[in-house]
């Protein structure tokens, strides 16, 4: 199963990754950083295709994409 | 599990000041990548800004030298002309690039200034607070200009691919944006190119690139990218303005 993990210390809760999942897995925290933002999270087991979109799109760049074989 | 996408070794892991949403993270990011992936981290000479991208120096793994309002292609032409066998880019807003720099600007350009430079149009000047840049819409609102920026009074847009595509010393210009994955994949290409004219010894190369600010648009990230792809290139088209052979 791919997925990402997404830095959350460094996420500033834009939520333009949610904007371009094709797999709608990517929610904001109800929780915040120590920023003060609620960062995106990744729905645990939810489904991820690595397409990478947003990685594309994350301009604090704290996304990484891992891709299952 | 195999990683296969994450930041590239000419970023640092120092967290960004720009707000949430804001393009300039985008764009450093595709130029770190163009850096690695064509091998010149390590000859690579950055210019920082002054305006949002001031701290550009905190962000980029490789040598980054400040300059004043205005001045990165003058500052980017000693440099390159004592060390030509240095790297060397400018990466300037649009207050920097279009207004107090345009001198420099379009001298550099004129010379044939062997340099790239990463031109980021966000239409207002926003480190300052969001007010009327040379390239701020005609009718757009900002801090300096709250009923819509007239013609009559504060002159038209400035755009600066097509004020330079006349000037013989330019090889290479070309307007892009980053507001969605499939902009932000060919604003990489173009970048990447820009770049590799430098390489190839073609002469100045800029790339402008369309940027959302949503905190002094006053809106939403997701509107911002909305107005970038409804309105913003309305205004300034896409496209490659110029590619000499």
């Amino acid at each position: 199963m791919s997925k990402i993990e997404i830095i959350t210390e460094k996420c500033k809760g834009c939520g333009l990754c949610i904007i371009v999942c094709p797999k709608k897995s990517i929610q904001l925290s109800k929780n915040f950083n120590k920023a003060g933002y609620h960062p995106a999270v990744f729905v645990e087991g939810a489904d991820c295709t690595a397409c990478g979109l947003c990685f594309q799109v994350c301009p604090d760049v704290c996304i990484e994409v891992y891709k299952d074989k | 599990m195999k990683k296969i996408l994450s930041k590239t070794e000419s970023l640092k892991a120092t967290p960004h000041l720009y707000c949430p949403g804001c393009g300039h993270g985008i764009i450093h990011r595709l130029v770190a990548e163009s850096i690695d992936e064509l091998g010149l981290r390590e000859k690579t000479i950055g210019i920082a800004p002054v305006g949002c991208a001031v701290f550009a120096y905190d962000y980029f793994n490789f040598d980054v030298s400040e300059a004043p309002h205005g001045r990165p292609p003058a500052v980017a032409t000693g440099i390159k002309r004592v060390r030509p066998d240095k790297i060397v880019f400018t990466y300037q807003g649009d207050g920097d690039l279009a207004a107090i720099g345009t001198a420099e600007t379009i001298h550099a350009a004129n010379r044939g200034e062997n340099i790239t430079v990463i031109f980021v149009n966000n239409a207002n000047y926003g480190m300052t607070g969001g007010q009327m840049a040379p390239t701020t819409l005609i009718g757009q609102k900002t801090a300096t200009s709250p009923y819509g920026r007239d013609p009559k009074r504060e002159g038209y847009p400035m755009k600066v691919c097509e004020l330079l595509s006349s000037l013989e010393g330019v090889a290479y210009l070309e307007r892009v944006s980053v507001s969605n994955p499939k902009n932000i994949i060919s604003a990489k290409r173009a970048i990447k190119k820009a770049f590799q004219n430098q390489v190839d010894g073609k002469g100045f190369s800029l790339v402008e690139v369309l940027s959302q600010c949503p905190v002094d648009w006053g809106m939403t990230p997701q509107n911002s990218i909305k107005w970038v792809e409804d309105v913003f290139v309305k205004a300034f088209p896409l496209g490659v303005y110029k590619d000499k052979k």
